[in-house]
């Protein structure tokens, strides 16, 4: 038997803040898929709030700190494309003036997974033993759609769980206007981008919309509780590890 | 082109509350986009091609300066004129002595975007000279007295009624009672119209998609075939054009054809696609009998060997406005100046300095899909984040959203301080939102609330739950 792989969660900070059960449901899915998962407790954030801002040195000192506590696991997964994406993509650049973090940076990088293409990819999981009867539509993230590359692994997953059918939307690849500190600065524009995500979403006529990034669930799910659409709007992770009985992200409509 | 860029939040404002330019962006997505797809799709060496590009323009970037007095003397060989502006102002005066020597009362123009970034037209209204401009798009928008919202679709923020009604005031001789309801009997009365300027001109002005430096060449590309009549009807041609759009060779510029059509409309080749080289020759039956080429630097010599140099491959297809999800929510003008989307987010605070333009780079949510596109590969959310760091490091962003994200930063980098903080905040905010678990108004959240609802965080942060139910498997076992 080989060895089981030891996987460092990445819990995120919107999740840690606003919703654990994305990262119970994550703990599930990649205990289920055989690994071995450890929560360090010096985690807070992945930097990319500061290096979106332009401020890249809490940036890089933020990156530091996440390499010096993950970078012994065989693999980091975080229940985000988002953080992924800024772990992945951007640390090595982030940090290639310093000595001391530059290789280690790119070594760090290469074992950062979003969590769908880790199960999907990395752990071949094909079936799962959720049932959760609902027609769904699923959202991508920026951020793991061009970020990382992530189509077909959510929705390969959430067609091994039992009683879940999935109808697309429009304009899936549309960004909902989130975009971290974007909803912040221009929130008008944001909202403008939001309804049209939460009128396309409406348009499929499914009862539960799911994403693998809460920052984009949480901007999706307030539009459409203010317009008094009765979608369910969960994370995936919750699906996938048949965990809904918890209220979905906003309460119930 | 009036400034207003400092303005971009009460300029997008009114974009948002504007509703026959909702009614008209609505329509972006639908043209372009789905076009450059099935374009893209149609051709298997889409994405070498789009490489190759990336190649042809690094290298002429590289060796700008050989290839621009190369492409001079060329042009001087084949009988025709280089003028050198450093800036838009000396472009101004250059174009303006020369249509004085002729004695130019009228000019037509094809469609310029270095016209509108060195304010031509109001100049030369200014010195008693007409600009005419001869671009569908271009010539509604000057009826209107308003500039392009888009670089190659520039009035694409105005309905066909609004230009039917524009056309029945400017064009008052016109039979009143004429049927103007289908958008092709708005598109015959324009060229009806326009057909008689190109007679009255004294001298015609265009841009340049590309400069051939093997050649001297100008390569210019339209739909409408107007460029071809402005060049070659007037006695005079002027091309005015930046230094960054040399190219090598004209197999280059062909190449870059293979790409800049299919990006912009989704067209294999646009309509027309004219090779301009001097002025008439005496075996030509016509054509004009000056040819000028005005080379606008502008502050792009600047950008050469900066972090933004790359933003100088742009062919001008636009592309990533096309794909722009901000683009489309409140359309170009709201940008406040010539270059709107991610590519004006990108070259504005280059040419015009980023203190006027700090909010473009900050206007987007890098959903990436701007450098998906772009046909030379320009990765757009990378530099619009360079430009956020310049604006930090010089103090530019608002106060509150520094300080916040001060103390944000402070406390992330302290991990116990951090646990402390989200373990009171978490169960508070939980607790105030009570069992609807979302907020409808919230303090400091203003912005967010007004459209939607902010959902509340269920209680107790993750990493609490954690250790309670790790200390209590502990327990368990002892």
């Amino acid at each position: 038997m080989t060895a089981r792989l030891r996987v460092g969660l990445f819990v995120t900070c919107l999740v840690d803040l606003f919703r654990p059960s994305v990262g119970f449901a994550t703990v599930k899915l990649l205990e289920d898929a055989g690994c071995v998962v450890e929560v360090p407790e010096a985690q807070t954030c992945c930097g990319q709030p500061a290096l979106n801002s332009g401020d890249r040195s809490d940036a890089a000192a933020l990156a530091r700190q996440v390499i010096d506590v993950f970078e012994n696991y065989d693999y980091v997964v975080a229940p985000s494309g988002s953080c992924a994406a800024t772990m992945r993509n951007d640390y090595p650049s982030l940090l290639e003036d310093d000595p001391a973090y530059a290789a280690r940076a790119v070594t760090f990088s290469a074992k950062v997974f979003e969590l769908t293409s880790f199960l999907a990819d990395i752990c071949r999981v094909t079936h799962l033993e959720a049932r959760v009867e609902a027609n769904v539509t699923y959202h991508d993230s920026c951020s793991s759609l061009r970020g990382l590359g992530i189509r077909a692994a959510p929705r390969r997953l959430l067609s091994s769980v039992e009683g879940v059918t999935l109808t697309e939307m429009p304009e899936t690849e549309v960004c909902c206007g989130f975009g971290g500190t974007f909803c912040v600065k221009y929130p008008d524009i944001s909202n403008a981008m939001v309804a049209k995500k939460a009128a396309n979403a409406k348009a499929t006529g499914a009862r539960m919309l799911l994403s693998g990034d809460l920052g984009c669930l949480m901007n999706i799910d307030g539009k459409l509780k203010r317009d008094g659409v009765d979608i369910e709007v969960r994370h995936v992770a919750e699906v996938l590890a048949g965990m809904v009985d918890t209220p979905p992200i906003g309460g119930k409509s | 082109m009036h400034l207003t860029s400092p303005s971009f939040k009460e300029n997008s404002a009114r974009a948002l509350a504007d509703a026959p330019l909702q009614r008209a962006l609505a329509k972006v997505p639908l043209g372009f986009i789905d076009k450059r797809r099935a374009a893209a799709d149609a051709l298997p060496e889409f994405e070498a091609l789009r490489d190759k590009a990336v190649e042809i323009k690094n290298h002429a970037l590289k060796h700008l300066d050989l290839y621009l007095e190369a492409f001079a003397e060329k042009v001087e060989a084949a009988g025709g004129t280089v003028h050198w502006a450093a800036d838009a102002e000396a472009a101004r005066a250059i174009v303006l002595d020369l249509a004085r020597k002729r004695g130019a009362k009228s000019v037509t123009k094809s469609k310029s975007m270095i016209s509108e970034e060195i304010e031509l037209n109001d100049f030369l209204e200014q010195n008693g000279i007409q600009p005419v401009e001869t671009d569908l798009g271009e010539y509604i928008i000057q009826l209107r007295h308003e500039h392009p919202s888009h670089i190659i679709a520039p009035a694409i923020h105005v309905n066909r009624d609004q230009v039917e009604a524009d056309f029945r005031r400017a064009h008052a001789d016109l039979d009143p009672q004429r049927d103007l309801s289908d958008p092709r009997s708005l598109l015959a009365e324009a060229r009806q119209v326009l057909r008689r300027r190109y007679g009255e001109a004294d001298m015609g002005i265009t841009g340049a998609n590309f400069l051939v430096a093997e050649t001297g060449s100008a390569v210019i590309v339209t739909n409408e075939g107007n460029a071809d009549l402005t060049q070659l009807l007037g006695k005079c041609h002027v091309v005015i054009a930046s230094i960054e759009k040399i190219v090598p060779t004209l197999e280059d510029a062909s190449q870059l054809l293979r790409v800049l059509a299919r990006s912009a409309t989704g067209q294999d080749m646009s309509v027309y696609t004219t090779v301009v080289t001097g002025p008439k020759r005496a075996e030509d039956l016509d054509g004009p009998e000056e040819f000028h080429v005005v080379l606008l630097d502008n502050g792009r010599s600047a950008m050469l060997g900066t972090e933004f140099e790359e933003a100088l491959r742009c062919i001008r297809c636009g592309a990533c406005m096309n794909h722009c999800p901000v683009y489309q929510t409140i359309g170009g003008h709201a940008y406040g100046w010539v270059y709107p989307g991610p590519i004006g987010a990108v070259l504005t605070p280059s040419l015009i300095g980023v203190e006027d333009a700090a909010h473009l780079p900050n206007a987007s949510t890098f959903c990436g899909r701007c450098e998906e596109v772009c046909p030379v590969r320009i990765p757009l959310p990378k530099l619009m984040r360079h430009w956020r760091e310049r604006e930090f490091e010089r103090h530019l962003q608002p106060a509150p959203m520094r300080w916040g994200l001060g103390l944000w930063a402070f406390a992330a980098r302290r991990p116990a301080l951090y646990r402390w903080g989200t373990s009171l905040v978490a169960p508070l905010l939980s607790r105030m939102a009570g069992k609807k678990q979302r907020f409808s108004s919230l303090p400091l959240a203003g912005g967010w609330t007004k459209g939607r609802d902010l959902p509340a965080p269920e209680g107790k942060t993750f990493m609490q739950q954690w250790a309670e139910r790790r200390s209590a498997a502990g327990k368990a076992k002892a």
